[in-house]
């Protein structure tokens, strides 16, 4: 299954972390750190692995791969395909390109929720649920719409307690 | 509405948002104003989380839950308050809730059961998002009360007509299984028949993904689902599920040959046709790793490996050395025809395309080419940067000690290697070339000439002094100097090494092993020249002789009975050492070490007096005798001699290899409990701190003279008064007594022995002949008859040796999984197996809980009977037999109870046609 799925920036500053397992936040800063302490001392232009095993544990695989400034790192174990970690991170990557055009790490850290949302339709339990960025983004639209109808009827009746209240 | 002393109206118009937070982060310096910045905020979420506006409280939320994820801030608080929100019809408000829940809920939070009322009701919403969050929350909260609960809501999801809820509610049964393997018994069946979902391709997917996690845990239980997966592995063109399909195989093939033979074909097919390297390098490891049997498969994998070792993009060239190290334990040819590029792959710039390659060069060491492989990456280690060098020489140790040095031949020219890495700059490894250097020299007598040859060449050289990475392993050249200071050419130079200027860059306790070697050495010098022909003589007739070639293997009849043998050569040899040579290594000596006496290291202090009270004593009796230098009988006669004949007793005896488990074997003396209570002595011990610290003197502190005490007192009376001497040459008896071990195992039964048998008698392994002999003939299997030269004698103790291995446990979980499993998919055939009649009885009490239970229609106390089960199962799944039987009448039970309910396990048909 895959474990844990972290996005840091190149100054070592986590931008998305979701554990599969429970994992006390304090765990996961500190794995988060060692994790970074290893990326920032890879070169350029070698292969996207990392010894797992020091910092994770037994039976635990790490692919990252770098995109502009930020690390994107798959935490996972002997039960995933390491290449096809490296397809779902493209996928996520390329979501991440068709919800916001030209995407930079300002929209990742100014969208935080909608990581998280894009994240839940493509990774459910640890399990892969869904590798067609089409049917993801299909899928996080509905739940956006949903989430503004929401938000705008909040707005009128919190206009109308102002009124009236 | 804004009442209370709560947040006001102002606060929820006002209140900063997420991004209003996120952007406040960004805009301070990471540092002081930036935590107190969060702490600032904490303090308005605290307040606005209060508020009855749930628009509020949710934005609080979810600044929260971004400072915890993020910025590792607690929120346990608020969990109350994310509880709440997942009830709020608002979906936004809902979906905030749910994050929070899952980002930051422990399992032994109690707000968790507020929540399975809330959960329930958003999986059975009509709103498929809404279910997703409930999902998504319970993969990863998940706990026993919460499975158990919530089993049939995701049993119903199983079917759902929505694609996308039933392949989240499918990967989210492995969370469910996990924490209540009861479940199991509900949701196989649909989860099975989601197999044959071909109309969905993700749902498929997450079904497999289930099982194959499952199935890696306890692959025997899935045997009878191998059909369906080898008709997916023909069906499927999806290459999410072909992987997890492999997966599959990969573990059962292990289990079941006649499984392997049907698929291996398949699996060729797929790697030779597939264009994702993702599904080849899958195909590829499945096929090393659980099909190595097959040889044109083999040889296709090793193909495809070779096609990734030469790929330009370096994540497949780094898979295919994978590859090809899962290929090396049973195919070794595949790596010897890839060598070049495994030795290529040494100097990449790629790290972990370097380890690998390293890997891989290990894997192919053997005792025919381990010389010229250790040449080889000695060359590498070399070139390449400190790191990856120590990584060499790591690999390189550990490979070469495997199983007590068992690719080693040569012995000369492994400690020649090991003096080689020592001298290799940045070397951090000083504490494995230490530990081995020795562990030779104990362990390998006839290396023990060489050994000294190397000691001596690292000990002679002033630069390496300079190194604090080396001190290490000149601690041990400076011990095998001293022990073994017998095969020394020129002990003289020894002791100047030994005490040469530079030697004061050493740590002490580094130093003191060197001042104990010169005490060695000093010994050894004095006892030749004083006592020729006695005992040591025998090697001073080799020390002259030995030249850097010299093979010691003919007079190995000589080492072992060194102590016995009196060579009459050793007579014309003895002017080696002329009255001159030892007057001027006494002063040597004493000019050296007497600034020492006066050290602030203990350890120094206690070893230079040591040395320099002998060296003394001989100097006045040598230098009193120089003019009857020709009276050999005073010689003999002096005091020094009769000291230095009872310290060289002591010293003459060879250290052994400690077994790791010898401490263990040493019996618990008759009358002593180990697990008494001790409070008596605290009384006791009381009394005696007192008297330590009233008065602090180096005179013992007189005690009570209570019961216990007295017999203590004696003993001590009875240590104080063995002198010196006495005490060595009880020590050199002991040795004597023991042999080369410590502990040896005790054959002639000696009850009255003082010392206790370390070894149980029966374990004969121990005993050193039988060694020779077993390792003899291992080598007289394994030895081919053109080596040059036998291997040396090795001393290997037992088994016990090595630390014990712990055995990987499955978990208490997968058990009752794999136990749920089976007896859904295997169920009526054991119901037809004659049972035996408490088994049927078992059966019986159970299936009249079960029709009460179904009478009753109420689902939740049917549940809890299966939780019963689920007990049952705990209890007696010691037995495997019997639960095997059991699982019959279990079964039957069920079977008769939940007659007429869709849960039914109906008779799972298992086509044969692949077992």
């Amino acid at each position: 299954m895959i474990r844990a799925m972290i996005v840091i920036n190149n100054q070592g500053k986590p931008r998305l972390s979701k554990f599969y397992n429970y994992t006390p936040v304090e765990q996961q800063q500190q794995l988060i750190r060692s994790i970074y302490s290893v990326l920032c001392l890879q070169p350029e232009n070698v292969s996207n692995f990392l010894e797992g095993s020091s910092i994770l544990g037994p039976d635990s695989r790490l692919v990252y791969k770098l995109f502009a400034t930020l690390y994107f790192v798959f935490v996972f174990d002997s039960s995933e395909n390491e290449l096809a970690m490296f397809d779902l991170i493209q996928v996520y990557v390329e979501t991440l390109e068709k919800c916001f055009s030209n995407v930079c790490e300002l929209d990742i850290v100014l969208n935080y929720s909608k990581m998280h949302t894009i994240l839940d339709e493509m990774i459910l339990g640890g399990q892969v649920v869904e590798t067609n960025s089409e049917k993801v983004m299909q899928a996080v639209e509905e739940i956006s719409k949903l989430e503004k109808v929401t938000a705008a009827t909040k707005l009128i009746s919190k206009s109308a307690s102002l009124l009236w209240g | 509405m804004s009442g209370g002393g709560g947040p006001s109206l102002m606060d929820s118009l006002f209140q900063r948002t997420l991004d209003d937070l996120i952007k406040g982060i960004r805009l301070h310096l990471p540092g002081a104003a930036q935590s107190s910045f969060i702490s600032k905020s904490l303090d308005e979420i605290r307040r606005e989380i209060k508020s009855t506006d749930s628009q509020t409280k949710s934005t609080a939320l979810q600044k929260l839950t971004y400072l915890h994820s993020l910025h590792g801030i607690d929120m346990s608080w608020a969990a109350f308050h994310a509880v709440e929100l997942t009830s709020s019809p608002s979906f936004l408000h809902k979906k905030t809730g749910y994050l929070a829940a899952s980002l930051s809920f422990r399992p032994s939070m109690d707000v968790l059961l507020l929540l399975t009322n809330q959960l329930r009701k958003d999986l059975s919403s009509t709103n498929q998002h809404e279910a997703s969050l409930a999902l998504e929350c319970l993969s990863v909260i998940c706990t026993p009360d919460f499975a158990r609960d919530l089993t049939p809501d995701i049993f119903t999801l199983l079917s759902s007509g929505k694609n996308s809820i039933r392949k989240k509610a499918i990967a989210c049964l492995l969370m469910v299984f996990s924490q209540y393997p009861d479940a199991v018994r509900v949701c196989f069946k649909r989860l099975v028949d989601n197999l044959e979902s071909a109309d969905n391709v993700q749902t498929l997917a997450a079904t497999v993904g289930v099982f194959c996690e499952l199935a890696s845990k306890e692959p025997r239980s899935y045997i009878p689902l191998a059909p369906e997966f080898y008709r997916i592995l023909v069906d499927s063109r999806n290459n999410w599920v072909l992987i997890k399909v492999l997966k599959i195989f990969a573990h059962l093939a292990k289990l079941e040959p006649r499984l392997a033979k049907k698929v291996v074909e398949l699996i060729c097919d797929h790697m030779k046709q597939s264009e994702a390297k993702s599904l080849v390098f899958e195909c590829v490891r499945t096929i090393v790793s659980s099909f190595y049997e097959y040889e044109f498969a083999v040889k296709l994998a090793v193909v495809k490996i070779r096609e990734f070792l030469l790929d330009s993009d370096l994540n497949l060239r780094y898979l295919g050395l994978q590859g090809l190290l899962l290929v090396a334990p049973n195919h070794l040819w595949a790596v010897l025809e890839n060598k070049e590029v495994v030795i290529k792959s040494l100097s990449d710039v790629d790290r972990n395309i370097k380890l690998e390659a390293l890997r891989l060069v290990m894997s192919m060491v053997s005792d025919d080419n381990v010389v010229e492989i250790c040449r080889v990456l000695i060359g590498y280690a070399l070139k390449s940067d400190p790191e990856f060098c120590n990584e060499i020489l790591r690999s390189m140790l550990s490979t070469c000690y495997r199983n007590v040095y068992e690719i080693i031949i040569d012995f000369d020219w492994y400690v020649s290697l090991l003096a080689e890495m020592a001298r290799i700059p940045h070397c951090q490894n000083g504490e494995e070339i230490e530990f081995q250097l020795i562990d030779i020299g104990m362990r390998v007598k006839a290396v023990r000439p060489e050994l000294v040859r190397v000691g001596r060449g690292l000990l002679i050289d002033p630069a390496l002094l300079g190194s604090p990475f080396i001190h290490r392993i000149l601690s041990a050249a400076a011990w095998v100097s001293g022990e073994y200071v017998k095969f020394s050419r020129n002990p003289f130079e020894i002791m100047e090494a030994l005490l040469q200027p530079r030697t004061n860059l050493l740590p002490p306790s580094i130093r003191s092993v060197y001042i104990h070697s010169t005490f060695k050495v000093l010994s050894f010098f004095l006892h030749s020249f004083l006592l020729p022909g006695k005992g040591v003589n025998s090697s001073l007739s080799n020390f002259v002789d030995i030249e850097p070639g010299f093979t010691y293997s003919e007079s190995e009849q000589e080492f072992t009975e060194i102590d016995h043998a009196t060579s009459s050569s050793g007579l014309n040899k003895r002017d080696t050492f002329t009255q001159e040579a030892v007057v001027n290594m006494l002063t040597l000596v004493i000019t050296s070490l007497t600034p020492l006496a006066e050290s602030h290291d203990v350890e120094i202090q206690e070893r230079v007096r040591n040395v320099l009270g002998l060296a003394q004593l001989a100097q006045q009796e040598i230098s009193c005798n120089h003019d009857q230098k020709e009276k050999m009988v005073d010689k003999v006669d002096l005091k020094t001699s009769i000291i230095i004949r009872l310290i060289n007793d002591a010293l003459s005896e060879d250290f052994g290899p400690v077994s790791f488990s010898a401490q263990e074997r040493v019996p618990v003396p008759n009358g002593l409990v180990l697990e008494e209570n001790l409070s008596k002595l605290d009384s006791l011990c009381a009394d005696v701190q007192l008297s330590i610290s009233e008065s602090f003197s180096l005179v013992k502190p007189i005690l009570l003279p209570t019961d216990g005490d007295s017999i203590s007192n004696q003993q001590n009376e009875e240590e104080s008064e063995t002198s010196p001497a006495e005490s060595m040459s009880l020590l050199a008896e002991h040795r004597k007594r023991h042999g080369l071990f410590y502990l040896p195992s005790d054959h002639n039964k000696n009850a009255s022995s003082s010392f206790p048998p370390a070894n149980d008698p029966n374990q004969r392994d121990n005993d050193v002949e039988d060694l020779v002999k077993l390792t003899e003939e291992s080598l007289v299997l394994k030895r081919k008859p053109s080596s040059s030269r036998p291997r040396p004698v090795v001393v290997k103790l037992d088994e016990g040796e090595r630390l014990p291995i712990t055995v990987k446990k499955t978990d208490e979980n997968d058990d009752l999984i794999s136990g749920a499993v089976r007896d859904v998919l295997l169920g009526n055939e054991a119901s037809l197996r004659s049972s035996n009649p408490s088994g049927r009885r078992k059966g019986e009490s159970h299936s009249k809980d079960k029709v009460e239970n179904s009478e009753t229609g109420n689902l939740s106390k049917r549940r809890s009977k299966h939780r019963n089960h689920g007990k049952n199962v705990e209890d007696k799944e010691e037995n495997s037999e019997k639960s095997k039987k059991k699982s019959g009448g279990r079964h039957k039970a069920r079977r008769r109870a939940d007659g007429g309910i869709d849960v039914a396990v109906q008779k799972q048909v298992i086509p044969d046609f692949l077992l």
